[in-house]
């Protein structure tokens, strides 16, 4: 019996064709319940491998033997010491290459539409954190939208694609997340865009990305044009893409909206988000796909694996865009909030360039689900 | 200062080697001996107590210094129910809040002589963890006391201690002086 190393791009594609996966968790208990591998069809067992470190029987009993078994940790480590006493005892099975890591830092890119002259719009879909990153692409020139931390993904992407990166915007500060905008702008002289008024504390130099702001990409001038659209943020603002994709950042999600106060201005931004939500979308066309920033649940997946719908569709089906009472919506956005996201203030203050983390303790302030709707 | 029996230097390795030698060690070791981990992997700390809990040991503390963490378990320690009184903490923020507000607030630092004598919270008072068994009854069984040492960890232990002898409205301050900010003298 041999153990063998599952690689995070071969989750993601059991997770994306909802393929049965049973999944050996051995971190401890607390780590487990607070962040773990999610998929539609994958089966789980939360054994911490120090439980286990004399002997595996106890859960060899409770494997099944008709789906792939993967056994994961934060780091790779127990893994892969569990997978071989498995083996040991005639179980088959795989451990997840990087641990945790390595699913958190994973992204997988999805083509979601063809652009006018021959462009390409890719999502990048981080399915370890939700988080959902954007790259437009025309006629060798290219344009990121809310670039996760791994920089390198993105950076070698394009070249692949043969565009060269032009322009990188952030719909807004994140909270949730560590920006790689700034590290891609400064690897290809490329422009980084923020909103001002989410940047007051920010300690570089910056682009103003401000209402009707327009950029072309490539020769035929492909057209990105920001909307201002505050709510998540008070700078938060939003893209038209060719006149067909929507990049709601923060804003509205598939199956949510934003929440208002991660910045702790919840009472002062529920009316911005409002008037986003219910004015400023309400007067562009149905026929928009809506691409945000972030999923929440696997369920937001398409077939594809990408996460995009019609604004129309959104409009009849999103329970936050179908609020008419005022404090109704102003209560649900305001109060049982969930939990905010680990170490968001120490996330804001690096994407501010206030503090310079070094990497490992990036990853650490990372790790865990990002928490930015509220449904 | 908690005697340490036995030390384990498990810095520089990753997870699951610390806790796999901190087995070894411990199946060594006699009931009640405590051993000191020194490890640099972040996740050992939760790991270490979570495996403690689910043994039987008991998870006395870390100390953080620099890169290094210092863990210490009690072997065997949580079998008995005398062991497993732990004392209600209280963040440092929050306990500074009280001192601020209220001057008649009972403090016990249970820090060595001189760490006390170089700088202390006003109106402390002094009594080192190795003094506390013979000289809590100095204090008032009745009153609030807030425990205090440098990170948290002595001031457990005396905090333990003391609610044995029927102590029962103590709070162990953590961190500890290591992160005070306000008032010394």
């Amino acid at each position: 019996m041999t153990v063998t190393a599952m690689t995070a791009s071969e989750v993601a594609k059991k997770v994306v064709n909802n393929q049965p996966l049973f999944i050996l968790d051995v971190r401890n208990g607390d780590a487990f319940s607070d962040w773990k591998i999610e998929g539609g069809n994958i089966q789980y067992l939360n054994t911490p491998y120090f439980d286990l470190l004399d002997g595996v029987e106890e859960v060899v009993s409770e494997l099944p033997t008709d789906r792939d078994i993967l056994v994961v940790c934060a780091k790779e480590g127990s893994s892969v010491m569990v997978a071989e006493m498995l083996s040991e005892e005639g179980v088959q099975a795989a451990y997840l290459q990087g641990g945790m890591k390595a699913w958190s830092e994973h992204l997988e890119p999805v083509k979601v539409g063809e652009l006018s002259n021959g462009g390409e719009l890719y999502q990048f879909v981080r399915l370890g954190k939700g988080c959902l990153s954007y790259m437009v692409i025309s006629e060798g020139e290219a344009a990121v939208v809310d670039a996760t931390r791994m920089a390198n993904i993105f950076l070698d992407f394009a070249q692949e694609k043969g565009a060269t990166i032009k322009h990188v915007f952030d719909t807004h500060l994140h909270a949730d997340h560590i920006s790689g905008g700034r590290a891609i702008a400064e690897a290809t002289g490329a422009m980084y865009y923020l909103p001002p008024k989410d940047a007051e504390g920010v300690v570089f130099e910056y682009a103003a990305l401000e209402n009707g702001l327009e950029v072309e990409i490539g020769s035929s001038k492909l057209e990105i044009e920001a909307l201002y659209s505050p709510g998540h943020t008070i700078g938060s603002t939003s893209f038209i893409v060719d006149s067909k994709y929507l990049l709601t950042g923060d804003i509205l999600f598939i199956d949510s909206i934003g929440r208002p106060d991660l910045a702790g201005l919840a009472e002062d931004w529920v009316g911005d988000l409002r008037e986003s939500l219910y004015s400023r979308y309400q007067d562009l066309a149905n026929e928009l796909i809506v691409l945000p920033a972030h999923f929440m649940i696997i369920d937001e997946l398409n077939e594809d694996g990408s996460v995009a719908k019609k604004l129309g569709d959104l409009f009849k089906e999103n329970h936050g865009l179908n609020i008419s009472d005022e404090q109704e919506f102003r209560d649900m956005v305001t109060k049982n909030l969930p939990p905010q996201p680990n170490a968001y203030q120490d996330i804001r203050k690096t994407n501010m360039g206030q503090i310079t983390p070094d990497e490992e303790i990036q990853r650490e302030m990372e790790i865990g689900p990002n928490r930015c709707a509220v449904r | 200062m908690v005697q340490i029996d036995f030390t384990l230097d498990a810095k520089g390795l990753a997870c699951p080697m610390p806790i796999v030698k901190t087995k070894k060690t411990m199946k060594s070791m006699d009931s009640g001996k405590v051993l000191e981990i020194l490890a640099t992997d972040k996740g050992s700390t939760a790991d270490l107590q979570a495996w403690a809990k689910s043994s039987g040991h008991q998870y006395i503390g870390t100390e953080t210094e620099g890169d290094v963490l210092r863990h210490f378990l009690r072997k065997d320690g949580a079998g008995s129910p005398e062991e497993t009184i732990t004392i209600p903490e209280i963040a440092l923020t929050d306990f500074a809040q009280k001192v601020e507000t209220d001057e008649n607030l009972t403090i016990l630092d249970v820090r060595e002589k001189d760490e006390f004598e170089e700088a202390h919270i006003p109106g402390a008072v002094h009594i080192a963890l190795g003094d506390v068994e013979t000289r809590m009854e100095e204090l008032e069984k009745e009153d609030t006391i807030y425990i205090i040492c440098h990170s948290g960890r002595r001031s457990g232990i005396a905090g333990d201690l003391m609610a044995k002898k029927g102590f029962d409205k103590l709070y162990n301050v953590v961190p500890g002086m290591r992160d005070w900010t306000g008032k010394t003298v």
